[in-house]
């Protein structure tokens, strides 16, 4: 097979899963559809619950799962090459840590649940800072493994913070919080679908605007400053785009593991070499594994869920083994 | 074509600086080869140039223009630099690896520029790496990838060409096909600047040679003006004979073993 006829079929098979993970997730769950109900339901016809299921319900929660997983896969396919890092993924550079912490004040504070995700986002905004920040008083250039290790400090460090705020919060806002960093898209909304979308367009064109720097500055700092990219400044604007898409996900969904590090692995070697193909072949591969991972949430033990997080780690590590495999 | 004029750098917290006061010129079509012990500043001049390291003092100069306040892909459309590592973090298949070299010539959006087939072939040509393409960066040998970084470099199309230990790790008939290439690139009015360890080599194909000590210049000139015996032994502080090769009439050098009982 030729790289090219190879590449055209790896995005039928992409398009192919995302299209059989999307019907799968309108069509299955405590009612089940036909795919002949999904598609009436969907156009308002037919079944008045049935059409009230599919718009209220899963096409809300199935959009929104896959746009939190193509989001998630799209920022850890940037990171890897910014970083020149395979094992970098927006919840390994300080994203996840933030979020939680933020989450876990809000709540232990009496916050309304509502008011998670902007406790999320923010926190997660301001690990993205720290983590600039603490590079940059490294001294010198804040090369990737500085802000590598810096993401791996304010990590440790919220998750100290995050101990101590629950050591002393009363056991139902503990439970919240828990839950909540299990991950989730249970209750997804149009609302919510929309200002996500939109954040996350804006992130998504500015990282393959810039992809082609990724190309370049996963040759190494040299190469790149050699080939005309400013390093320190095109390695910065890269780290603060993904993550700043990483922590729209925390607040949409929580803390769901393993798509950023796990997807650009399964395509990396299959899209090509161009950072604009692995992200977009990631964002399709994380949009239908999430929204698998959803389905299997939801249905495994149905009427209760299982924790998103939990779904796509257990589906993930046997993934990465087998990719592991391919590693020399 | 390219200028150093009284370059002085400083790496932070150095007592001494790492390179102080060196002035030399890279003229188009000459090879122009800095040599020195290890630690003596060359890769520092390198990194000048891009602009990695600032300036203490003096300016660098590309085509007259300062390469400090040059823009950084114009800088690239005119200097190629093979630095002396690198290693992609993720494989890539040989001709996009080449094509990066196109990466100061391309628009935000397209995805290739319209010189871009015709360098890339050019460059393969060039650099004689036209039987490595259906390979992956992890699938050459060291002195298969050092090619295919020059062919890299070449399809930057630059009038410049600067390459740091570009012989390291290469056997001899690979160490020789490499400055080959670089004398026939340099004949096509190439500017080329090169590092380099190899003093018997450089002796041989450089037009001048840049001999740095402790960070300043020792020694310039031609081959024979630089490759003189007591001033390499003082440079290198190692005792040392240069002859002549018989074959070819370039100076030839010789360390010698230290006498045990001297």
């Amino acid at each position: 097979m030729t790289p090219a006829s190879g590449r055209a079929a790896l995005w039928i098979v992409l398009a192919s899963a995302l299209l059989a993970a999307a019907l799968a997730g309108l069509a299955i769950g405590p009612v089940r559809l036909t795919l002949a109900e999904v598609w009436y339901a969907l156009g308002g016809r037919g079944d008045v619950t049935a059409v009230a299921i599919m718009r209220d319900i899963r096409a809300p929660r199935v959009v929104l799962a896959g746009l939190v997983g193509a989001a998630l896969a799209m920022s850890g396919a940037a990171l890897q090459g910014t970083m020149r890092n395979p094992l970098a993924e927006p919840y390994l550079l300080g994203v996840s840590g933030g979020a939680a912490v933020g989450a876990v004040i809000a709540v232990a504070g009496g916050s309304p649940f509502g008011v998670i995700p902007l406790g999320a986002f923010a926190g997660a905004v301001a690990a993205v800072m720290l983590v600039l920040a603490i590079a940059r008083a490294g001294g010198r250039r804040p090369d990737p493994r500085v802000l590598l290790m810096a993401g791996v400090v304010v990590g440790a460090f919220a998750n100290a913070v995050i101990m101590i705020v629950l050591a002393s919060a009363p056991a139902d806002s503990v439970r919240n919080a828990l839950w909540w960093m299990m991950g989730s898209v249970a209750g997804a909304t149009w609302g919510q679908v929309g200002w996500f979308a939109a954040y996350g367009m804006l992130s998504v064109t500015v990282l393959l605007v810039i992809a082609p720097e990724i190309d370049v500055l996963a040759l190494g700092d040299d190469a790149a400053a050699s080939l005309g990219v400013d390093v320190d400044r095109a390695g910065r604007r890269a780290y603060v785009v993904a993550s700043l898409l990483a922590a729209a996900t925390v607040a949409a969904a929580g803390l769901v593991g393993f798509v950023g590090l796990v997807v650009p692995h399964l395509v990396r070697a299959r899209a090509g070499s161009r950072h604009r193909g692995v992200i977009a072949a990631a964002a399709l591969a994380g949009a239908s594994l999430l929204i698998f991972a959803d389905l299997v949430a939801r249905t495994l033990r149905s009427p209760s869920e299982l924790p998103l997080g939990a779904v796509t780690a257990l589906a993930g590590v046997p993934f990465f083994l087998f990719q592991l495999r391919r590693f020399r | 074509m390219i200028r150093f004029d009284d370059v002085v750098v400083r790496y932070p917290r150095a007592a001494v600086p790492a390179v102080d006061g060196v002035s030399f010129d890279v003229p188009v079509g000459t090879i122009t080869a800095i040599v020195g012990p290890n630690g003596s500043g060359k890769s520092t001049l390198v990194r000048a140039l891009l602009g990695r390291v600032t300036l203490e003092r003096g300016v660098i100069r590309v085509d007259g223009d300062d390469a400090a306040t040059l823009d950084r892909r114009e800088l690239a459309r005119r200097v190629a630099v093979v630095a002396q590592r690198e290693e992609p973090a993720f494989p890539l298949p040989v001709p996009d690896y080449i094509a990066l070299g196109r990466h100061p010539h391309a628009h935000l959006w397209s995805a290739a520029d319209p010189g871009a087939t015709t360098a890339v072939a050019r460059a393969v040509e060039d650099a004689d790496v036209r039987q490595f393409m259906d390979r992956a960066t992890d699938e050459l040998s060291g002195g298969e990838w050092q090619r295919v970084r020059i062919a890299r470099a070449l399809a930057q199309n630059a009038r410049a060409l600067v390459l740091d230990e570009p012989t390291t790790y290469l056997d001899i008939a690979h160490e020789m096909s490499a400055f080959e290439l670089l004398d026939a690139l340099a004949r096509r009015g190439l500017a080329i600047l090169v590092v380099s360890h190899q003093l018997n080599l450089v002796a041989r194909f450089a037009d001048r040679v840049v001999l740095l000590h402790r960070g300043a210049v020792a020694a310039s000139g031609s081959p024979s003006d630089v490759m003189r015996g007591d001033v390499l032994e003082q440079v290198y502080e190692w005792p040392l004979v240069v002859t002549r090769d018989p074959a070819v009439g370039a100076p030839a050098l010789l360390p010698l073993r230290r006498r045990r009982n001297a």
